[in-house]
């Protein structure tokens, strides 16, 4: 799969999964031949996916066993119901039992599926609680965000509860869409027709530079694979702590001072112009050259 | 009815101390000669990100002063209309914050607070999210409001007209508004009734607390939720 250039962005859940891993390494759990489709979407007479719109199963990465879940933004925007929360809540379920190297969720999602919202609620209260569980025991979950639909609503949650947030500038990271805000507080408190200012506010620069992604980079399934392997090699050496009175009094410390420091902010520009020599330039510049100047910036 | 009335129900009228700032209430109470923590937001609170750390702030408080002694019961009063709609809480990922506060919930799980939401008011969504749903064991008064949307605005995204949607909550649990709807599949361990001894329910609540999330299963067995359990019981098991 090296060396070629497919958009991570453009392609399917399963694309991105079969170039994400070893070749031929993947098994598939709740497999589509098992039909799991979602009966309260059936009672609205939506459409049907036979794996409800997202794959779960095991794989080798560079030869390290994971467990991996892709969601397909595809269909209903990659949003969680009964069945497709299920399917990640087992998925982690296993993994606290067979202790894999990482579990690797592929999130391309607008959060709870309203079709069945109060099911895709407590789904995801299921998927925190189970992250959490996991990460408790060692076993580290990174969120790869760069699909279509971005990671919002609860599955936005759930990718910072994730040890690791690896981006794309594509990607979108935040809790409420920019859709829901206008149509409730106004265009003039977000305008989500404007494409530069939703990136600005949600996208993976803007993430990065400001600690909520750990790692931004290109769009390309290649490198979203080389990323995570060099993740898996990093918890080899320095196994995952659970989270302690001390490392949560840190990151409270850190968000803390992240909003009192941009007290007012409401466009990524000002974080720019806080974090880079050549504010006006962020937007341009490759992933690698980000990455350097935002280095030089820790 | 005020957070006073609720406060002097559920522990008399001497056996609280809790005080609110704003939206955020915080302080101490008994339970049956226990000392609990008692941390919560009022009057419909939008979470944003300082309300967010606020409630992330006393949860660790809670955790350090306990570091040593034996880990006191904490109330999580519920009462939030959802995630505050604003671009700046956006901007600083008002997620994070959200992830932070469920990580801090999980910490003192872990060191062996007992854990017990109560949904006073409404709980919606991401605000519910954020904390109440992490508990041990959930509670709803009679009156409590519990639900993602309205059908109105569920109506408009999900492009299905209201009258199916209306006629399919009257026999469907799964989208509807309601807390009886989430107590059918799981995501609320109680509903109290108007006549019921409070002080006791909550008492009975902390007494009754699982180890493990069993949300799934206790869906299955209402009949609200039939599947959650089944299909992570099936992935488990390939």
């Amino acid at each position: 799969m090296t060396g070629r250039r497919i958009s991570y962005f453009e392609a399917s859940a399963r694309q991105r999964l079969s170039g994400l891993v070893d070749e031929k390494s993947f098994s598939e759990f709740c497999p589509p031949e098992l039909r799991k489709t979602s009966p309260h979407l059936a009672r609205l007479d939506a459409p049907l996916a036979f794996d409800d719109g997202v794959v779960v199963g095991r794989a080798t990465l560079a030869g390290h066993k994971i467990f991996i879940a892709a969601q397909e933004g595809r269909f209903n925007g990659g949003a969680v119901g009964e069945v497709h929360g299920a399917k990640i809540r087992g998925l982690l379920d296993k993994a606290l039992l067979e202790k894999p190297a990482a579990v690797l969720l592929l999130v391309d999602s607008g959060g709870v599926r309203l079709h069945e919202a109060n099911a895709g609620l407590i789904a995801i209260s299921e998927i925190m609680r189970a992250v959490l569980r996991v990460q408790a025991a060692g076993i580290p979950v990174f969120a790869l965000v760069g699909g279509s639909c971005g990671a919002f609503g609860g599955m936005g949650i759930v990718t910072r509860l994730c040890a690791e947030v690896v981006m794309s500038e594509q990607g979108r990271l935040a809790l409420s869409g920019p859709e829901v805000i206008e149509t409730v507080k106004g265009v003039e408190e977000f305008d989500s027709r404007d494409r530069a200012l939703v990136w600005r506010v949600t996208g993976g620069k803007l993430r990065r530079a400001l600690g909520e992604a750990t790692m931004l980079v290109d769009d390309l399934i290649p490198a979203f694979r080389d990323a995570s392997i060099d993740l898996i090699a990093k918890y080899k050496t320095y196994p995952l702590a659970p989270a302690s009175l001390e490392t949560l009094l840190a990151e409270h410390a850190r968000l803390t001072a992240r909003s009192e420091r941009f007290a007012t902010a409401r466009d990524g520009r000002e974080i720019w112009q806080a974090t880079f020599v050549d504010a006006a330039r962020v937007p341009e510049l490759s992933v690698d050259e980000f990455n350097r100047q935002l280095g030089e910036q820790v | 009815m005020s957070e006073q009335l609720l406060f002097d129900r559920l522990f008399g009228a001497d056996g609280h101390k809790i005080s609110s700032e704003g939206l955020f209430l915080h302080g101490l109470a008994e339970v049956d000669g226990q000392t609990i923590s008692v941390i919560g937001t009022r009057d419909h609170a939008a979470i944003d990100v300082t309300l967010a750390l606020r409630i992330a702030d006393a949860i660790l408080h809670t955790v350090r002063a306990d570091a040593s002694t034996s880990p006191r019961p904490i109330l999580f009063i519920a009462d939030t209309q959802g995630q505050a709609l604003s671009r700046h809480d956006e901007l600083l990922g008002l997620n994070g914050y959200f992830a932070h506060v469920a990580r801090c919930v999980d910490l003192a799980r872990r060191q062996g607070h007992k854990l017990v939401t109560l949904i006073h008011g409404e709980a919606v969504s991401g605000g519910f999210l954020a904390y109440g749903m992490l508990a041990d064991r959930i509670c709803a008064l009679p009156d409590a409001q519990v639900r993602v949307m309205d059908l109105r605005a569920m109506s408009r995204v999900t492009k299905i007209n209201l009258e199916r949607l209306e006629e399919l909550a009257a026999v469907s649990p799964v989208f509807a508004p309601g807390a009886e709807n989430y107590w059918k599949m799981g995501g609320i361990h109680e509903i109290w009734t108007a006549r019921d001894h409070w002080g006791e329910r909550l008492a009975a609540a902390f007494g009754s607390i699982a180890d493990s999330d069993s949300r799934a299963t206790i869906g299955n067995e209402r009949g609200g939720r039939q599947l959650a359990a089944s299909i992570a019981q099936l992935v488990a098991d390939a």
